[in-house]
């Protein structure tokens, strides 16, 4: 392996945030190396979602520092446009445009944010829905896709912007149980193609399969960085531990 | 998908609806009754109706009236009320969403002072002041009174008489930045009403500030906007009325003078009714398919 591919593109470094007297993450230290992915679990409350929304900064740290793809995040919006460039994210609830398309909620960012043609972004958006196997929805309005497939529109509309680093924040926690494994299925082969991905899940299943680094978290700070082998069989906090029997034990 | 709640509506007539209708029928009845009996008025629509149209012997051709120069005046006044109105609305109630503190507070005076005023008592404060202080220092009234023919054409086409130029701007202004006030409320609401959801996502894949309002929030906003804003704009037309207090002649000021000068009081007002009617009418009716025309885009 060659130097760049080890070196980190994310890097948190004693990242702590409050949310007025309530501090949701505690000197948070969290490398993600390119092509590395990440599955970060923990009860709720625990600051999970608030630290992968601090990396593309749709929340503001306080302390610390947040390192993306050599470009620090602070105040300077150009910087923070560039970070949000290279790093998609898929929400909990889908988030797709209601008044555009499939096609168009795929097609708006690439149009508007790196320039590209309408018939160069529309080759692109078809490609990516192609692999998330919903090209012959393109036309239609996200209220009339299922739940399963509009959280697919979401991957691909993320995918269309190339970006580098992919944030999943729980994104199967909104579906009906039998809709949860198509998404999974999008993300495996997603994970297969080398994205560098963080996720947030409560998935053990897909945790395993794909992970190459487990981080638990509770209360606002991360108590055990393991491989998923050690972190399910081998635990070392208590806290993981207690977790662990909780949300395995069915 | 929209059409489907019609579909269901009840089509059958019930025994309620003619009791219903019946008491409606004997109430109107017994006042036209109480009118006739009670009321000693002679109706005469003759009088009033040369104040609408006369025929002018000397060209020979038929010359609209005090009424109908009222009437246009009014439209005059709605369409640009509107616009401007629409125009400061949609401004400040962006100002009204944005971080930055001086714009909204700005914004926050501008809403609370207008509209914890009643509408005659601003109208008189500001109309007095613009007029006597704003017009000119713009040379407003210098502009009118040195116009060339041409310009004059130009001013009495699209404000009516030039003498009064410098009057109907002012009242316009007025007016537009009372309605201005309401509308930045609805723009407001508009757009908060859209969910934090749809800004992240929107921001997340990169877009600026300016293009997530552009293209993801403003198109959604304008859909649940424009329902409040077509009646703010018919409310608009009615609350144009009140400039006539400040003698901008339009057409409840002509109806008033009409009235003293014909005495025919109820003739007019009810011929001014009809007018009022026919333009708020015409507004809701326009924005009633425009709702229908943007719903069918959406589904």
């Amino acid at each position: 392996m060659n130097e760049s591919v080890t070196a980190p593109v994310i890097e948190l470094s004693g990242v702590s945030k409050f949310f007025d007297q309530f501090q949701a993450l505690r000197e948070v230290d969290m490398d993600v190396r390119l092509g590395e992915k990440v599955v970060v679990c923990g009860p709720s409350g625990s600051g999970k979602s608030t630290m992968i929304r601090c990396i593309n900064r749709l929340e503001s740290h306080d302390q610390g520092r947040i390192v993306v793809d050599g470009i620090e995040l602070t105040h300077d919006m150009g910087n923070i446009l560039a970070v949000r460039r290279e790093v998609g994210m898929v929400f909990q609830q889908f988030n797709l445009f209601p008044h555009l398309t499939v096609l168009e909620n795929c097609t708006l960012a690439p149009m508007r944010a790196r320039k590209l043609s309408r018939e160069e972004a529309n080759r692109v958006a078809m490609e990516y829905l192609e692999r998330v196997q919903i090209p012959d929805q393109a036309n239609k309005y996200p209220a009339q896709l299922s739940g399963g497939q509009q959280q697919r529109v979401a991957i691909a509309r993320s995918l269309c912007m190339k970006p580098r680093i992919m944030l999943f924040d729980e994104p199967t926690s909104a579906l009906d149980p039998e809709m949860i494994k198509e998404v999974l299925d999008v993300m495996v082969e997603l994970a297969k193609e080398g994205m560098t991905m963080v996720v947030v899940t409560h998935e053990m299943g897909f945790a395993k399969t794909v992970a190459d680094k487990m981080v638990f978290m509770d209360h606002g700070e991360i108590v055990e960085v393991a491989p998923p082998q050690t972190f399910f069989n081998d635990p070392q906090s208590d806290r993981t531990k207690q977790f662990l029997s909780q949300i395995l034990s069915h | 998908m929209s059409s489907m709640p019609s579909q269901d509506r009840k089509r059958k007539i019930s025994w309620i609806d003619f009791i219903v209708v019946a008491v409606v029928i004997g109430f109107f009845v017994f006042i036209a009754q109480r009118i006739s009996s009670v009321l000693i008025y002679k109706w005469d629509w003759s009088m009033v109706a040369p104040y609408i149209f006369y025929f002018d012997d000397d060209t020979g051709e038929w010359v609209a009236n005090l009424l109908v120069q009222g009437l246009a005046t009014t439209v005059r006044l709605a369409l640009y009320g509107i616009v401007i109105s629409a125009l400061i609305g949609v401004i400040m109630g962006f100002c009204r969403t944005v971080n930055n503190l001086f714009l909204r507070m700005v914004a926050r005076v501008y809403v609370e002072f207008i509209r914890n005023m009643p509408p005659i008592v601003f109208i008189f404060v500001f109309y007095f002041f613009i007029s006597s202080q704003i017009m000119p220092l713009l040379g407003v009234d210098d502009f009118a009174r040195n116009a060339s023919p041409a310009t004059l054409e130009l001013i009495r086409f699209f404000a009516g008489d030039p003498l009064l130029f410098s009057n109907f701007i002012s009242g316009l202004i007025c007016l537009a930045m009372f309605e201005g006030a309401y509308i930045t409320e609805i723009v407001r609401a508009g757009i908060q009403s859209i969910p934090r959801g749809q800004w992240e996502a929107a921001t997340s894949v990169g877009l600026s500030r300016f293009h997530v309002l552009r293209y993801v929030i403003l198109p959604q906003a304008v859909q649940r906007i424009v329902p409040p804003l077509a009646n703010q704009f018919i409310n608009l037309i009615k609350d144009s009325s009140i400039v006539s207090l400040i003698s901008i002649q339009e057409l409840t000021f002509m109806a008033v003078e009409v009235g003293v000068s014909t005495t025919r009081v109820f003739e007019v007002w009810i011929i001014t009714a009809v007018f009022y009617f026919v333009i708020c009418y015409g507004c809701a009716y326009t924005f009633t398919r425009m709702e229908r025309r943007m719903g069918r885009s959406r589904r």
